[in-house]
């Protein structure tokens, strides 16, 4: 690949650009106007709605292209750890440690 | 910025703590771009203008792996922006939360929205939800500022010292643990749990969706089944009067 440097600079602003328009788009045009009742109450599900369709298929995945049993079973045990606590910590901990865990016994 | 203002402060410190485990996986993440950033053919310089102007992980690993295949021009725009499409669905879901901020707050507020800045002030006002306007934007900024700096420390070593820091190391498993351990803590009602099953199903049914758009329609279609499973166990509790 051989960009010429102001090309690069030119993606870097359009990028630029494009993610602050998207980022201010609600939040800086309504403001304080009252959003309709019912999109208010659904935008509540917007970080279950969105972060576990990244996190799962991540998950199915890995680099051997086969499922392993051993990250569904510690991504099982983070959410359901972080279920009970209601802990970020003690979810993030659950997943990492049994995760370690299972990868050394197995 | 925010001065002798308490409450700010209050949830500064509160976002602070919260986003504490977020801080393992993010200088690796941001090495691993500063390091693909590098291969593409990108100095230093534009490596960190990437990382300050952009500020989106996925997006920017997208925009410069797309640069190194020479794809045209107008596909690594549209492909990267689409990618961050989400960030609409955070700004509008912020804006009950810090709507109500001064318009310059709110700028400052847009140019940070990611992942776990919204997440984490969702997640804190879920716990506490009488938590004030100057608390959420605290949490919100608390979150925010020093995750992203670990963000350009970890751009900027990637750049620099490249390849002799494993920037997988862990990564691979590390990064969608910290997103599940975001929305873990609020899985305890029926209608979050629902919403979160049609996210994960949908988006894998839709894999093969151009632009990756699937997580997009998947992500509305949770919304549609989160907001209508509220209202009918609503009705169901009212009639039941349970």
């Amino acid at each position: 690949m051989s960009h010429s440097d102001l090309y690069i600079w030119m993606i870097i602003a359009g990028l630029s650009l494009g993610s602050f328009a998207i980022r201010f788009s609600f939040l800086g045009l309504i403001g304080d106007r009252q959003l309709p009742k019912p999109l208010e109450r659904a935008l509540g599900y917007t970080s279950v709605a969105i972060l576990p369709g990244i996190a799962m298929p991540m998950v199915l995945s890995s680099s051997s292209g086969e499922l392993e049993p051993i990250r569904l079973i510690a991504a099982l045990l983070t959410l359901l750890v972080g279920a009970w606590t209601r802990s970020l910590l003690y979810s993030l901990l659950a997943g990492i440690l049994s995760y370690s865990l299972l990868i050394s016994i197995v | 910025m925010f001065g002798r203002n308490k409450l700010f402060w209050k949830g500064a410190r509160r976002g602070f703590i919260s986003s504490l485990p977020f801080y393992i996986v993010m200088v690796p993440f941001g090495a691993l771009f500063g390091l693909l950033a590098t291969e593409a053919g990108l100095n230093v310089l534009q490596v960190m203008g990437f990382s300050f102007a952009v500020l989106a992980g996925a997006a920017q690993i997208t925009a410069v792996t797309l640069m190194e295949e020479n794809a045209p021009t107008i596909i690594i725009l549209a492909t990267s922006l689409a990618v961050n499409l989400r960030m609409g669905m955070y700004s509008a879901a912020l804006v009950p939360l810090i709507g109500k901020a001064k318009l310059w707050q709110r700028v400052l507020a847009s140019y940070w929205i990611f992942d776990q800045s919204y997440a984490v002030t969702a997640l804190e006002h879920n716990k506490n939800p009488n938590l004030t306007l100057d608390e959420r934007l605290g949490v919100f900024f608390g979150v925010a500022i020093p995750v992203s700096s670990l963000w350009y420390v970890g751009t900027y070593l990637g750049a620099v010292v490249g390849n002799q820091i494993p920037a997988e190391l862990g990564l691979e498993f590390a990064v969608p643990v910290t997103f599940l351990a975001l929305v873990a803590p609020l899985l305890r009602s029926i209608p979050h749990l629902l919403a979160a099953f049609t996210s994960v199903v949908f988006t894998l049914l839709f894999a093969d969706f151009p632009f990756s758009s699937g997580l997009l329609v998947a992500g509305l279609m949770a919304l549609g089944v989160g907001y209508l499973s509220e209202v009918w166990l609503e009705k169901y509790r009212s009639k039941e009067g349970v």
